[in-house]
């Protein structure tokens, strides 16, 4: 069956033109789907970095009310609360408001242990325990503003005011891909004592906790523990997975995300449409060739190898081009967001999404033409003028 | 020589909306081995729709439609693809060749319905291609060949699966003279020297000459003497 191979593949070739900006839109097409799936994977991508192990737990009211740092000792009583640490949200500006990362006040030991993902050289890990001063930042985010072990970051306080200044003791990398490198953590002590001096009824307060488990199936149970404790208190509190904790974020946002999922789907709709003109034009010009070949005694499946051959190999070729096309274009993109998204990489299922919608992109291109061609009368076909 | 087309009472209508247009009437018509028969008209007389019958290209509406003892107009449109590409080679007034595909390739392509192997096939498609006088040209494709060497591809690919019947609309219709001549002389030699039987449907009288019978219609009806068998 290699000429009939051959006669499929020539066919394609056989307009240059055509098959060239159709390929050339379809990848158009895979590159904007899989670039708006990423921007969409990369929203989620702090839930994606989040433990089955770790709790957070943060008053019940809303996350911008703090918690008492009494708090931890009672936590820590629970059975099966295996660690505790706990964070606040600085929200300082680094020089200009638009040079936005996310940063934190940290218990540094603990913190480090609950994120093991977080990954220190042992000197770098120990100059910063050492240095309440000290700060340490992710990878990212140190390429981005150029940040050098020792040098000096200042931050303007919002939230805490004032003008603050962390050394920079420590450069962390991610374990894993997804592991957030764009955080910039330095020490609660640093932030508490500052408190205590120039605004003492926020001191001794923490933004939450994070509690890691002893198992990750007694979360619910866990999460009610601590949530009991603090009943009927001045700061009852709410304690949730991680990843529900982050979810919480996303949701703010679904919105926006819905209507970028919509719209990558819009785009494969368009680019269906614009192939299945292409090939139900091949297909109408060819009338008389596929009623020629139903004369000879091809018959309809054979017709219908032929067409879908045909849709198939254009569609799935500037799929996998689209693919690798996106490459690049979500590294230019990655280097355009900075920090914005502490994650933008093309995940492996958005690559199987996209492969997916270029063989639904031809197969629904086919379908049309293949039918009309097939259930043409021979003799009407033969009639046609190609 | 036995009969290898036999029709009785044939007739075909088409429906426009509700009403009945009658393309052949009552059409009796026994056409014999080794025969080589025109079927002439004026346009629109029926005559292509005709030939599609015999061809198992199109249905009748009533009557019988034997080809070699099997009633054609009773076979599943499965079984009658498969009786087609067994039976019957088409010669078709502008050539009908696959435009992407070498002379060679053309020639080939009905060979891909039958179990032979790509040798049996070369071997077969390079004897149809001497037959025709076109063994230098095999790697041709129809843009790089005339009107009249398309058509003798066309003929090549007609024979190449050994057909019991040969049909042929218009074969000379696109042809200069010169052309159809040589056209026309390789149909008379397949016709005599390989005892194909060909049923050829023309306007031109030189064309029809070559045949040894010829039948007219006129409005789906023929005109000849009912008696006179083809």
């Amino acid at each position: 069956m290699l000429l009939f191979l051959r006669l499929m593949l020539r066919n394609l070739l056989r307009h240059k033109l055509r098959t060239g900006l159709t390929t050339l839109g379809i990848i158009i097409a895979i590159v904007a789907f899989v670039l708006l799936r990423t921007v969409v994977d990369a929203w989620y991508a702090g839930a994606e970095a989040t433990s089955a192990h770790r709790l957070i737990t943060r008053n019940a009211i809303s996350l911008t009310f703090p918690l008492p740092i009494s708090y931890a000792n009672r936590i820590r009583q629970i059975d099966g609360i295996t660690g505790l640490s706990y964070s606040n949200w600085f929200g300082g500006v680094y020089i200009d408001e638009r040079n936005f990362f996310p940063q934190f006040a940290i218990e540094p030991k603990s913190y480090l242990e609950l994120y093991p993902e977080l990954v220190l050289s042992e000197s770098e890990e120990a100059a910063f325990l050492k240095d309440r001063k000290g700060a340490i930042a992710g990878r990212k985010l140190a390429q981005e503003y150029g940040w050098k072990i020792g040098d000096v970051i200042p931050l303007r306080g919002t939230i805490y005011a004032g003008n603050w200044s962390f050394v920079l003791r420590g450069i962390y990398r991610g374990a894993e891909k997804k592991t957030d490198e764009t955080l910039f953590l330095f020490h609660w002590d640093n932030l508490n004592e500052t408190l205590k001096k120039t605004d003492p009824a926020r001191a001794e307060r923490v933004g939450v906790f994070v509690l890691r488990i002893d198992r990750a199936d007694r979360a619910a149970e866990l999460s009610e523990a601590v949530d009991r404790l603090f009943e009927n208190s001045l700061a009852e509190t709410l304690t949730e997975t991680e990843e529900a904790f982050q979810l919480g974020f996303v949701a703010m946002t679904e919105a926006i995300l819905i209507a970028i999922k919509i719209v990558s789907f819009v785009v494969i709709a368009i680019i269906m449409a614009v192939m299945a003109n292409t090939m139900a034009m091949s297909a109408r010009e060819r009338r008389r060739e596929y009623a020629t070949l139903k004369a000879v005694g091809f018959g309809p499946r054979y017709l219908l190898t032929l067409i879908l051959g045909e849709s198939l190999a254009l569609s799935i070729g500037s799929g996998v081009l689209g693919i690798v096309a996106a490459f690049p274009a979500a590294g230019f993109l990655a280097s355009k967001f900075g920090t914005l998204f502490p994650v933008f990489e093309i995940s492996p299922h958005t690559i199987e999404l996209g492969l997916l919608a270029s063989c639904l992109i031809g197969l629904a291109a086919a379908v049309f033409p293949a039918w009309r061609v097939i259930t043409l009368p021979v003799g009407e076909g033969l009639r046609s003028i190609g | 020589m036995s009969p290898i087309v036999e029709i009785e009472n044939l007739t075909k209508h088409y429906w426009r909306g509700d009403q009945i247009v009658p393309v052949l009437t009552n059409i009796n018509l026994v056409i014999r081995e080794g025969d080589f028969l025109a079927l002439m008209g004026p346009s629109g007389s029926g005559k292509s729709t005709l030939l599609n019958l015999i061809a198992g290209l199109d249905r009748p509406t009533s009557g019988v439609l034997r080809v070699s003892g099997i009633n054609i107009a009773e076979l599943p449109e499965s079984s009658l693809t498969d009786w087609r590409a067994a039976h019957v080679g088409f010669i078709f007034q502008f050539y009908n060749l696959m435009p992407v595909l070498t002379a060679f390739e053309n020639v080939e392509l009905p060979l891909l319905l039958t179990g032979l192997s790509k040798r049996e096939r070369r071997e077969h498609v390079n004897l149809v291609l001497q037959l025709v006088g076109l063994a230098d040209r095999m790697d041709h494709y129809p843009s790089q060949l005339s009107g009249g060497q398309q058509q003798r591809v066309a003929i090549a690919r007609a024979l190449v699966i050994d057909p019991a019947l040969i049909v042929a609309d218009e074969p000379t219709g696109d042809l200069d003279r010169a052309s159809a001549e040589d056209v026309l002389d390789l149909m008379e030699r397949l016709n005599v020297d390989l005892g194909k039987t060909i049923v050829m449907v023309t306007h031109d009288q030189r064309a029809a000459g070559k045949a040894h019978s010829i039948r007219h219609l006129d409005k789906g009806i023929l005109t000849d003497d009912p008696g006179a068998v083809a």
